[in-house]
């Protein structure tokens, strides 16, 4: 069986606003919340990918929602005017984080 | 005016080059109080300012005319009302275009509003400083194209009570364009800050229109999405306590579940208790989201409170042009071909031809858009070369497109299907501004 992903359990969105992204990313089933809540720290995902998230990360929790809210400043490669990804909004940061392995 | 039950609003587009049937199917038959059409973005903002220097007739939302030849002879037949930012950095000749289209339709007597004031241009010096990161407008390097402050509520409202068919505008705060009928048909005090809060939570789920039914959703397998080739566009059934439904046509494609509404709640929000607006300090934390029904979700709870006493500016600048080159690997040995082009075409635009300019070499197929992330690459058999060149000088742009394509003939072998494309850029940053250096304005045209 291959590795579950926090893809297997959450859904996410990504946006941007000038080189700061955010992304929002919920759990299914309110039962996984507690697991998301606990493996998907903003120092995971900033040590998962230094070179991509150069600045800080904040987290703030909807816990009624059950879902988690990421804000990565410095973190679209100079933002959409400047960045040279093919992806320069970062839209597709949110799979990157649901490509992350649910560790345990 | 106290009596209103609920306001029907309709967004007809969520960005400028949004689609254009869902928004004529909603003037056609939503049953809609107001058809408000998002379609700014910080770039467009300063690409706009580009085209009016190009054509001082020009400058407003390139979809203009056809979204108004779509919808504005459904919408004055139905009663239904029209706010746009469409007017983007000329406002005037939008509201003049229009008038062309409904004398065209024969809309006699149609009013279009023209807002202005979101042009603080000429508040903008070398010396003013960024909001979000050191550094002054003289430092950017580039010539500045035009700056605008995100306006409220307050830019809308006078427009809104002279009866305006159609309320055309430039830079609106997003939520703004959605909270103003609102404050205008319930009556709310603009320091009702739990109503400005809920009305704004409603125009910030229906600002980007699709992305609250179901489009930018779709997960095949995880997340799916009936027929979203027929997606329809939002509607939010607004109540004068400010709870609402957020809902579309029936038989349009698409969903509206609590999982598309929640991940449209907190889209390009920082702090969900601190979202802020020209009108409001909007607190999302404690939303509740409900399924009512299918298709049929309610959002109740939001709060607000004073709203900041700065506002937003954008400015735009030239930022030269974009160059993009492309040449695909395919079958045995593919990715290695595509590496020795990606090396190659290093050397030759850096050591051989010593272009100037930010440089980068992507291979589409294998790693892209995670790139920087590091992500391992994956072993493709189908692998496009991707360049990418940013310079303010043109000649740059265009060696580096000569060299991609002549990697046809003097690169690796079996390197396919070039193309090449330059677009212009621009570059943005914001800045803060006192409330009191704006004084919006409005000026009615009759068709």
């Amino acid at each position: 069986m291959s590795q579950k992903t926090i893809h297997d359990i959450a859904h996410a969105r990504a946006g941007d606003k000038g080189n700061t992204s955010n992304i929002s990313v919920w759990a299914y089933d309110p039962k996984d919340y507690p697991l998301l809540k606990r493996q998907l720290t903003a120092e995971r995902i900033k040590s998962a990918f230094p070179k991509l998230f150069t600045g800080t990360i904040a987290r703030y929790e909807m816990d009624n929602l059950h879902g988690l809210n990421f804000v990565m400043l410095d973190a679209l490669e100079g933002g959409v005017n400047t960045s040279l990804n093919l992806d320069s909004h970062g839209k597709s940061f949110s799979y990157l984080i649901l490509s992350l392995p649910i560790e345990g | 005016m106290n009596d209103i039950q609920t306001i029907r609003l309709g967004c007809g587009a969520g960005f400028s080059s949004d689609r254009l049937g869902p928004a004529v199917d909603l003037a056609q038959r939503g049953a809609l109080d107001y058809l408000i059409f998002e379609c700014i973005g910080e770039r467009t903002m300063a690409f706009g300012h580009r085209d009016r220097m190009l054509d001082p007739a020009r400058g407003y939302n390139p979809q203009l005319r056809a979204r108004m030849r779509g919808v504005l002879a459904h919408c004055y037949a139905n009663g239904t009302k029209i706010v746009t930012n469409m007017g983007v950095a000329n406002p005037r000749a939008a509201a003049l275009l229009i008038i062309e289209i409904a004398r065209e339709l024969g809309l006699t007597g149609l009013k279009v509003a023209c807002v202005e004031g979101d042009d603080v241009t000429h508040l903008i010096g070398p010396d003013t400083e960024f909001m979000d990161h050191p550094g002054a407008v003289k430092d950017v390097g580039l010539r500045m194209v035009g700056a605008n402050v995100y306006l409220g509520v307050e830019a809308l409202l006078p427009a809104l009570q002279a009866g305006a068919d159609v309320v055309i505008a430039g830079r609106i705060a997003d939520p703004a364009l959605f909270l103003s009928p609102l404050v205008h048909r319930f009556g709310w005090a603009l320091d009702d800050w739990t109503a400005l809060g809920r009305g704004t939570l409603a125009g910030h789920l229906m600002e980007c229109g699709m992305q609250v039914t179901g489009g930018y959703f779709a997960d095949p397998g995880f997340k799916d999405v009936p027929r979203l080739a027929d997606c329809g566009f939002p509607i939010a059934e607004v109540a004068a306590d400010g709870s609402f439904v957020i809902t579309k046509l029936d038989d349009t494609g698409g969903c509206v579940t609590p999982a598309t509404v929640k991940e449209q709640l907190l889209y390009e929000v920082h702090d969900p208790a601190a979202y802020l607006t020209p009108d409001v300090t909007a607190n999302f934390r404690g939303v509740s989201v409900t399924e009512i029904g299918t298709d049929r979700v309610r959002l109740t709870g939001a709060d607000g409170s004073a709203r900041p006493e700065k506002l937003k500016v954008t400015i735009g600048f030239d930022g030269g042009f974009l160059g993009e080159g492309g040449i695909s690997y395919a079958g045995p040995n593919a990715r290695a071909r595509a590496t020795l082009a990606a090396e190659v075409i290093r050397e030759r635009l850096t050591r051989i031809n010593r272009l100037g300019g930010d440089l980068r070499i992507d291979l589409v197929g294998m790693n892209s858009l995670h790139q920087t992330a590091e992500v391992p690459v994956s072993d493709s058999a189908d692998i496009r070369l991707h360049v990418a060149l940013r310079s303010t000088d043109r000649d740059d742009i265009d060696m580096m497109l000569w060299e991609v394509e002549s990697l046809l003939c003097c690169g690796p072998a079996g390197g396919g299907g070039y193309r090449g494309q330059v677009t212009p850029c621009v570059v943005t940053h914001s800045c803060l501004i006192a409330r009191d250096q704006t004084s919006p304005t409005f000026e009615m045209f009759v068709a």
